[in-house]
Formats: C-alpha cells, structure tokens, sequence
C-alpha cells in the first residue's frame, strides 16, 4: 500500500472546472422580502418568520462549513459572494460554478408559502448572484409537493439562460417518479434543465425508514438510502421512458454505495420486470444514460487500487462530476478532487461530463454527444 | 443427435408441461396449442428446474401504466428467482443475448412416420396409428 500512496498525486490540478455544486446562502428572510409578493412579504413580518433553520445543515455544524470557508461569526456560512469568488471560483481556477441555495422554502408544508418563498429565493439568486458574478450559473428552486406551481416556476426562471437546472430535495413526501411529479420534470426536459436533487430535504418522514434514530451521524448516513429510494422510483415509474432526454444529477449523494445497490437492483429487475413492463433495460443501464453524481463528498475506497475498482463497477468515466460543495467541509485544503481519482478521468470529470449533463451550459445547442463507451456492457 | 420417443402426445394436453429424462437429461416438454417445444429442465442462471415454472404470457408497454399482453402461455418463470425464457426459443427476456435455456427440438409424430425413420423408444411403446412426442437429443 505504501507504494501505492507514492504514485498518488497530492493534489490535481483542477484549473477551468466546472463546479456543479455551491451554496450559497440566504443570509435571512429580510434578503428575500424584496423579492415576494406582497402578501407574503407582510406573511413573514407580521409572523415573525425571519428564517428557515435547516435541520440537516445548521450553521454551527462543523459540516456545514469547512473551517475557513465559514466567514465571521453571526453571518451564515456562504452568505458572501465576496468570499465565494476569492475561495470557490477564484481559489480552484473554476470556470462555472452552479448555485445551489440550501434553505427551507420547498420544505414548508403551506404549498403556496412554500412555492412563493422559491419563486423569491430564485429571483434573489439572480438578482445577488448571478447578476454580479458571470462565471455563476443558478438551479431553480421548486417545492415537489406543488408540482403545478413548481413547473410554473420552472417556465418562469427557464427564461433566464443562467438557471441551468432545477433543485429537489432528496427527502420528499412521496418518492420523486410518482406520476404527480411528472410535471416538474415536463418541464425541465422542455427546457434542457438537469434535474438535480440534493441531501436532506422536507423531513416528512424519518431518514431511515425504521424510524427516527438519534444522531445526527444517522441522518448523514442514512442519506445514501435515501437517494436509493428515489433512483429505483425514478427508474421503476418510468420517469426517463417518458423524459427520454432528461438528465439527474445526485449531489451529496457519495458514489461507494452504488455498485452493490445496482447489482441488487438488476437482480430484481430480472425476476419482477413484468410488473414494470416499461423498464424494457436493467437499472444499471437506465442508471448509466441518465443519473450523475457529483464528486464531494465521494465516500468511496481510500487507495488508488480500489477506487480503480469501484469506477470500473459503475463505470465512472461518464458519471462523476466536479464539485467542492463549498462551504460544506468535504476536503481539506485544494484536493477538492480526491487524490485516489485516477489522472485519466479528468478532462471528463472536470468539464466534459457537466456539458453533456447540463445542456445549458454548452455554447450552442449542438447535439447530445453520443453516449460514452461503457454504458451498453453487460449490466454486472 | 438421436430422435427419441418421449411421451404419446395425448398424454400431454395443450398448455402443459412435463419433464422427461432422454440419456440421462432431464428435459421439460410443453405443449403450447398442440404445438410441442423442450427445454433443458435447468434454468442457466442457477439451476432450477425450469418445468415446475408458471407459464405466464408476454407483457410489454412503451409507456408507464400503459399494458399489452400477448402470447399467453408461451413464457415460463423460472420457480426460484422469476425470470422469463421464451418457451419456443429458450431466450431469456431479460438477458436475451447473454443467457439462454437450451431448447431441443421437438414434433409431434405418427407411429406410422416414425416406424419407417430411426428413432428412440426406451420406454414408450409405438403403435403405428398413435400420435408421439419426439425430441433430438
């Protein structure tokens, strides 16, 4: 093993990435009251309502903020676009970053509270954000539960070219391919916008679905099940047989836990596929075309030896994505990608994968590029 | 290859199966609407005998919730982990490339054809008037 550690370049050079995971933050609901309708904007004063505390990325959390990303005390972690261009964009040479604002508005039971507190939040990430920064690209923001209202607002924002995706939490009130949803992805295959979903989300129902358990360890955990979940609803539902061009991404999602759940997944697929007749190919097929996962937090095998392995198993070369989930404390110092990540994977993992995810961030609308070698093998 | 008598064709109804040893191979013969089709009796995924599987028919769909079944009975799920082979070819659905039963031929014949060719009869007594189950093993 020793020798193996030798080879491993300390840090890669990732110049001119694209990082399709930031978050910026909300500093509190006062930064979004201009941007409400009215009724909503006197809603939150007169209730008192002046933030949306996330549960699973509090501020004082050590995960929420790597330690010099976090800014001055009394100010949320990614509140600073100041900070954000001189450590994410600037200080890994990015070329693009994608916002990811993670705050409770598609949590909110009330559907129109929740929906309009998206609609703002997106307007005020165009407005703060990507107004003033041009290497910044934004996801929209939508409540699943308002499927309606969320693909409204997916029409509305799809307008800007710089919302190049749109965000759901991973945690929903039912699994993401039930047929209710269909219309928030509708409309982002309308408009070549990747459905992104994120760790963590609405706390409908516990993380573990043996109920609640008691540390925050669990939940974190627990977060690989959940994104299993929505994989087998998004594929079993039949999402990409009727959204042939849409594109998933899984952000914080980790990638160790996906060759055994894809092997269990084909496995069954076999023996039960005439109850989904649809799903005409097995689950690593459908999961190999169109789901993507970024790269922090990687959670896979330590060595050079076995991450070699584990990319083969799910052949990686096409599915990983760059990202440092600033401010969330993933990494230290710039190996923002993992030195076991073999040199080979670069180019793609660094640039090629996000444009032919994203369609929005390529120049022109030039065609899909022909799927990477790897993904019509025999499933494993 | 040997042409062996298996069975009186009487003796195996329209959408049954039965399973038959020829040279020390279990064979599963099924009969899909008077028309005769075998199979090795062993599913090529881990072994199971593929003649105690239920026969289902074919169900497709280009789109969720939208369903068509067709060729009722001419599929058999295997009895220990369900997957789908083709009675008349032995392909699986799922893997039809990669993985399939082994399928023998196999007619319906009368003792009259058959006394005037070479055949098999180990343990089936042929009459010339009767109708024969025959598979090239």
């Amino acid at each position: 093993m020793a020798t193996e550690a030798a080879t491993l370049s300390p840090v890669h050079a990732i110049t001119g990435a694209i990082d399709v995971d930031l978050h910026p933050a909300v500093p509190d609901m006062a930064a979004l009251l201009p941007h409400m309708h009215p009724h909503w904007a006197e809603q939150m004063v007169v209730r008192g309502i002046d933030a949306l505390e996330s549960v699973m990325w509090k501020a004082t959390m050590p995960i929420t903020a790597r330690p010099d990303f976090r800014g001055p005390p009394g100010t949320q972690p990614g509140q600073s676009l100041e900070r954000l261009r001189a450590q994410a964009l600037d200080g890994f040479g990015t070329a693009i970053g994608i916002c990811n604002p993670l705050w409770g508005t598609a949590a909110l039971f009330n559907e129109d509270m929740a929906s309009e507190l998206c609609r703002a939040m997106n307007t005020w990430l165009a407005r703060e954000w990507l107004d003033r920064e041009p290497r910044l690209r934004g996801a929209i923001t939508v409540a699943p539960h308002a499927p309606d209202q969320a693909a409204a607002e997916i029409e509305r924002c799809a307008a800007d070219p710089r919302f190049v995706s749109v965000l759901l939490p991973a945690m929903t009130e039912m699994p993401l391919g039930r047929r209710s949803h269909r219309p928030i992805f509708a409309a982002a295959e309308k408009h070549g916008l990747a459905v992104t979903i994120h760790a963590g989300g609405q706390y409908r129902h516990p993380p573990t679905v043996t109920g609640w358990g008691s540390f925050h360890a669990e939940d974190h955990a627990a977060q690989a099940n959940i994104f299993q979940a929505q994989v087998l609803s998004l594929v079993y539902e039949g999402v990409f047989v009727d959204h042939p061009s849409l594109r998933v991404v899984l952000l914080d999602a980790g990638i160790g836990w996906l060759p055994s759940f894809l092997w269990r997944a084909n496995k069954t697929w076999r023996g039960l596929r005439a109850e989904v007749p649809w799903v005409k190919r097995s689950p690593s097929d459908i999961v190999r075309e169109h789901i993507r996962f970024s790269l922090q937090p990687l959670q896979g095998p330590p060595d050079a030896q076995g991450m070699e392995r584990l990319l083969e198993h799910i052949a990686a070369d096409h599915m990983l994505l760059f990202s440092t989930d600033y401010p969330h404390w993933r990494f230290e110092g710039q190996a923002a990608v993992p030195p076991q990540i073999p040199a080979r994977l670069l180019p793609a993992l660094l640039r090629e994968n996000a444009l032919e995810t994203y369609p929005r961030l390529r120049p022109s609308d030039r065609p899909r590029a022909a799927l990477p070698e790897g993904v019509n093998r025999p499933a494993p | 290859m040997a042409r062996h008598v298996v069975m009186r064709a009487a003796e195996l109804p329209a959408g049954e199966s039965r399973v038959v040893t020829v040279r020390g191979r279990e064979i599963a013969v099924f009969n899909l609407a008077g028309e005769f089709f075998a199979l090795i009796n062993r599913c090529p995924h881990e072994g199971a005998p593929l003649g105690l599987g239920l026969r289902i028919g074919l169900s497709e769909s280009n789109k969720p919730g939208c369903y068509s079944h067709s060729r009722p009975g001419e599929l058999v799920r295997c009895p220990w982990h369900g997957w789908e082979f083709d009675i008349r070819t032995g392909q699986s659905w799922c893997e039809p490339s990669r993985l399939k039963a082994r399928a023998y031929a196999a007619t319906r014949e009368t003792g009259g054809a058959l006394v005037k060719g070479l055949y098999v009869a180990e343990s089936v007594k042929v009459a010339v008037e009767e109708e024969y189950v025959v598979v090239e093993v």
